[in-house]
């Protein structure tokens, strides 16, 4: 008779160990995975929350005719030739004034008062002042823009140590900026012009917003959901319910897989020796980025509406020949609303990959400095023709400029991308949930 | 009923008893799949669990070296002893239970490996072999009890996967016998097979009562007939007759019993 | 753009009219009575549509190419036969409109050559791929030895002319991050999803998988981003500095290590779906004998399942060769050799990024060299992609 069963032999505990032991790697692995993710989303959104807010100084600005309109009649052939230049010594009288005004003293040098404004502020103020000539001759209030460093300082990226060896501020201007503060005439409050405003030059990370970026990106989405969906579902169909299967559709088949896993750059190159080289499109327009992304979708959207179709039982199929619908009609009207939410969900998730996509967009002239909203329509530059941005490049675009303030405007992007992804996955989760059908 | 547990009592004191089972409840989440069932299990004798289909034997069968631990949502109540000790003891490891009974199931499974290792695989994990040469004894032997030797001892390192559907059979059961178990149980292992790797299988079972003590679930009552000292038979998740196998299918006690073996049920 | 919008317009307003005129036909040709016709008067009329606006849509399309390739300028001509076309299918379809005629089978055969020319889309995408860079990497070859852009170990372009266009630096930083970055994410992933599979309970699952699949979704700038602001800092001043192996942030490691964990959910999805093709059978087979969880899986589960693994890691290595943003954010840009993986080296894919945004003359070989190494990159993936699906599909056939 063998050992009892209610004792552990060595050897089982030495295997129950190694068990363990293996065990506790998986779980290691998962931990790593999830940690991972925790650092990742961390570091995003400590980097990227503060661009959402925006410093702001409220000034009192007196409007002076005998510098901003030498016509006096409100000309504003005349008034315009007055650049930013000539608003900027206006600006900085106002902060001047201000300060006298809460009796803050200060030392600093008019071009490090200066420094304080945002470069961006003379020309907000002077569209005012253009768009609306009777401001002239006034004193009108002004939420104007901090520069990026008094913005900074508010939220933690300046420090005085840092100033200190700063060219662009010194530690007497943060100061300054806190006495301002302290008096509540410099706040630090919710920026929805982030999401509004185009780029801005890279000495002005406090003006740059993602607008002209968020257009150019819907309408590259608009472009691909119209071309990818029709193609990809009419692909599909012939595929699963039509194709004959011999060689040709065999090709086909290798094809779209191997092409779902060809780089993504690899599709920038295509679009810029067809798109760009070949059909003369519009660099950097959103109908070229629209394109590629659609030939990179098309395996996505092709690979998730065929695993629809195929979910449909065939019975389906059968019921509406037997009442003698022909094979299209039977495809058009039972299998394909009954495929429609999981190709719809495959449509969004397709469609989410190709809003993040990056690197092809790199090379079809995406990442050009674009200040002006592209129109949907221009005569000349035909349908999503003219010079746009996107999302994910607009990112790529600030991670190379110097200003840290940009890291900041970066991250702020990417986190206005990932809620738009969240948001499309999560239409596509309940979608799935919703009309999910077990046959 | 009374009496026919009474009766088992009596034959228990008679023969010499491996495994016991009192009041075996099985519940597949809420669905009570065993209900109650004592049966005792004799050494070095083939047992036979017959019924219709989805009458609960598999699930029994797969009680007894705890298998069901698999399935989350499985769960077993009431005592099953082996040699006394009651494998769902929570001391028990049912790792080491399994070197001791072991299993063959109804489709032959080789590992994607080679014969060699297919039958060297238990031997190997329980650390039953000290050398090589002990090992490949130990794979011969089995290889030899399941009368498969002859078959394939040119081409030990063929894949096991390539061999015909009786072959893998027989490879299965060497390599359950390989780790030494006392008790082998097998489910429908004929059931995938044609009826000549049928006989053979059957033959095998014969001999192998020489050594162990075999539980087999068929859904052949000709094949419980032809190798079974005992037969069980259950119907919806009861134990409703146990007893030898000429008195079952000659002169069964309950009515169901009869209605299954004259097929009027199942 | 301005010689499409006559025939564009004429497309359009012939296919509406058509659209209404086919269905009071039909109706009249029945005398009011639909019963009479073999199609229904919409049938006539989506073959009126089609009919009127495919081929000459159809024609805009290839004499748009030919115009392209013959550089000639548009004509009246072209506007002349475009409109034609529209015309005669709009024609033809209305006066075919009888009681007996199929309207049905002629539309179906239309809609059927749409579908099929659907099809030929992602055909076309793979030959316009190839051609793209086939062409201009000819062009470069003209300018540019061969053996020089294969063999040479030199890097360093310079826009004046007379570059050293070598790409054995580029592949070695590609291949050392994305050794880096599978050595990495296999153990990881593999052991991720041998745990969700295998070990962990319900609860567990449905936190840590989407959890991982939220890894899947985000986008490579992002992780890009990470490498530039987080991970680079975080290696430079922690590692790199300490052990006096260098000064830069961007570096094989940094990528590597960010493309690992982009990859992790990349191979732990992969290998889920291919553990759980491993029959049960086969691991109740090796439970059956008394095996541990473990020595089921390291050796009944994994051996069997061993193709279709080296198939996902073929796929994952394909999908670090070819990543771009993360290592145009995180490898650094100088081209070097050298085993150190706290060094910044440089990718394929940064190069071609990098020599066609540049301000160089497009038919330059600086320029022109990102075509050869783009077709180098496709021809590595592609034979990678091809190689791997072929083991994968051969392994799903086996559990078939």
């Amino acid at each position: 008779m063998s050992t009892s069963l209610l004792t552990t032999d060595a050897r089982t505990k030495k295997r129950n160990a190694a068990e363990a032991r293996f065990k506790a790697y998986g779980l290691g692995a998962i931990i790593v995975a999830m940690f991972a993710l925790v650092i990742l989303l961390t570091s995003v959104l400590g980097n990227g929350l503060s661009s959402f807010k925006q410093t702001f100084i409220a000034l009192e600005v007196e409007l002076p005719e005998d510098k901003l309109d030498k016509s006096g009649v409100r000309d504003l052939a005349v008034m315009s030739k007055v650049t930013t230049i000539g608003y900027a010594p206006i600006l900085r009288n106002a902060l001047l004034a201000t300060l006298a005004e809460q009796g803050i003293e200060t030392e600093l040098s008019n071009k490090e008062i200066s420094n304080m404004i945002s470069k961006e502020a003379a020309a907000t103020v002077r569209n005012r002042v253009l768009g609306n000539p009777d401001l002239v001759g006034q004193t009108v209030r002004f939420d104007v823009l901090a520069s990026g460093r008094i913005d900074g300082f508010f939220k933690g990226r300046v420090t005085m140590e840092s100033a200190a060896l700063d060219n662009n501020t010194s530690p007497e201007a943060l100061e300054i900026a806190q006495a301002l503060a302290d008096a509540g005439i410099m706040q630090t409050k919710f920026n929805w012009n982030f999401f509004v405003w185009p780029d801005a030059s890279d000495q002005r990370p406090e003006a740059a917003g993602i607008g002209v970026a968020i257009l150019g990106s819907l309408y590259m989405m608009l472009v691909v959901l119209c071309l990818a969906l029709p193609i990809g579902v009419a692909s599909s169909i012939y595929l699963e319910e039509f194709a004959p299967k011999n060689r040709w559709t065999d090709i086909i088949e290798v094809n779209i897989s191997n092409l779902a896993a060809v780089p993504s750059i690899v599709f920038g190159i295509l679009g810029l020796a067809i798109f760009i080289n070949f059909m003369e499109f519009n660099q950097s327009s959103p109908l070229v980025g629209g394109l590629v992304l659609t030939l990179m979708t098309l395996p996505t959207i092709i690979i998730s509406t065929r695993a629809a179709l195929k979910s449909v039982p065939p019975s389906i199929r059968d019921a509406a020949l037997g009442v003698g619908a022909s094979k299209m009609q039977s495809v058009f009207h039972h299998v394909l609303p009954l495929a429609a939410p999981g190709i719809l969900t495959g449509t969004i998730i397709g469609l989410a990959q190709a809003l993040g996509e990056t690197a092809p967009l790199l090379l079809i002239g995406m990442v050009a400095f674009v200040r002006e909203y592209p129109a949907a329509f221009t005569p000349e530059s035909g349908l999503f023709g003219e010079a746009s941005t996107a999302l994910p490049v607009q990112v790529y675009n600030w991670t190379q400029r110097a200003d840290p303030g940009f890291v900041e405007r970066a991250s702020g992007a990417i986190i206005t991308l990932l809620v738009f992804l969240l948001i499309m996955n999560a239409v596509a989760i309940y979608l799935r949930r919703r009309f999910e059908r077990r046959w | 009923m009374e009496d026919m547990i009474q009766m088992d009592r009596t034959m228990s004191t008679q023969q010499d008893i491996k495994i016991e089972a009192k009041g075996v409840q099985v519940y597949y989440a809420d669905n009570h799949a065993i209900k109650d069932v004592d049966v005792n299990i004799a050494d070095k004798t083939v047992t036979a669990f017959i019924g219709p289909s989805g009458c609960g034997k598999s699930t029994f069968l797969r009680c007894l070296n705890r298998m069901n631990d698999t399935i989350d949502i499985c769960r077993v109540e009431g005592k099953i002893l082996l040699d006394g000790e009651d494998i769902y003891d929570p001391k028990v490891d049912p790792v080491q239970l399994r070197a001791k009974v072991g299993m063959v199931f109804q489709k032959p499974n080789p590992f994607p490996k080679s014969i060699y290792d297919n039958v060297a695989y238990g031997p190997k994990i329980h650390g039953l072999a000290r050398n090589k040469a002990d090992l490949d004894e130990i794979v011969e032997q089995s290889l030899r009890k399941a009368a498969l030797w002859n078959e394939v001892k040119d081409r030990l390192n063929a894949p096991g996967t390539g061999m015909s559907g009786g072959q893998q059979q027989r490879l299965c059961i060497a390599r359950a016998i390989a780790t030494a178990p006392e008790v082998l149980l097998m489910d429908e292992p004929c059931s995938a097979l044609d009826p000549i790797a049928t006989a053979q299988v059957e033959e095998l079972i014969d001999e192998l009562r020489q050594s162990f003590s075999v539980v087999i679930v068929t859904h052949s009552m000709q094949q419980a007939a032809r190798v079974s000292q005992k037969t069980a038979f259950f119907h919806l998740g009861n134990l409703v007759e146990f007893d030898d196998t000429d008195k079952i299918f000659t002169n069964p006690q309950d009515p169901r019993t009869e209605s299954y073996i004259s097929g009027r049920i199942g | 753009m301005q010689s499409l919008t006559l025939p564009l317009l004429v497309i359009l307003g012939l296919t509406i009219t058509g659209y209404f005129l086919a269905k009071t036909r039909a109706l009249q040709v029945a005398g009011g009575d639909i019963r009479k016709l073999v199609s229904l008067p919409k049938q006539h009329a989506l073959n009126t549509v089609l009919a009127t606006a495919i081929p000459p849509l159809a024609a805009i399309v290839l004499f748009s190419l030919y115009r392209r390739l013959a550089e000639a300028e548009g004509s009246w001509l072209f506007t002349l036969v475009v409109i034609a076309l529209a015309v005669t299918g709009f024609a033809l379809s209305l006066i075919g409109i009888k009681t007996e005629s199929r309207a049905r089978t002629f539309a179906e055969r239309w809609i059927m050559g749409l579908l099929i020319f659907a099809s030929t889309i992602a055909i076309m995408t793979t030959v316009g791929i190839v051609f793209s860079m086939l062409f201009e990497t000819f062009n470069f070859f003209e300018q540019y030895d061969w053996r020089d852009f294969f063999f040479s170990a030199n890097w360093s372009p310079n826009f004046r002319g007379n570059s050293d266009l070598g790409i054995l630096p580029l592949l070695w930083g590609t291949l050392y991050i994305s050794f880096i970055a599978l050595t990495f994410a296999v153990p990881i992933g593999l052991f991720a999803a041998i745990y969700l599979s295998e070990y962990a309970s319900s609860r567990m699952r449905s936190v840590a998988k989407p959890a991982i699949e939220i890894l899947a979704g985000i986008p490579t700038i992002v992780y890009g981003l990470f490498a530039l602001v987080t991970v680079g800092p975080f290696l430079r001043d922690y590692f790199a500095s300490p052990m006096g192996l260098g000064q830069s942030a961007s570096s094989v490691m940094t990528a590597g290590l960010v493309m690992g964990i982009m990859l992790i959910p990349f191979v732990s999805s992969l290998s889920d779906d291919i553990i759980n093709a491993v029959p049960q059978a086969m691991r109740d087979g090796s439970f059956g004998l008394g095996a541990t969880k473990s020595e089921t899986i390291r050796q009944v589960v994994i051996p069997a399942a061993l193709p279709g693994i080296v198939g996902a890691i073929l796929l994952a290595a394909s999908r670090a060769i070819g990543e771009t943003m993360i290592v145009v954010l995180g490898a650094g840009a100088a081209a070097r050799l050298s085993l150190n993986p706290f060094e910044a080296m440089t990718t394929v894919t940064v190069k071609i990024v990098s020599q066609l945004t540049g301000d160089t003359d497009f038919a330059s070989p600086e320029t022109l060299v990102a075509f050869a190494l783009g077709l180098t990159l496709f021809v590595i993936t592609l034979g990678l992609n091809v190689f791997a699906l072929f083991i994968v599909r051969k392994y799903r056939e086996q559990y078939e």
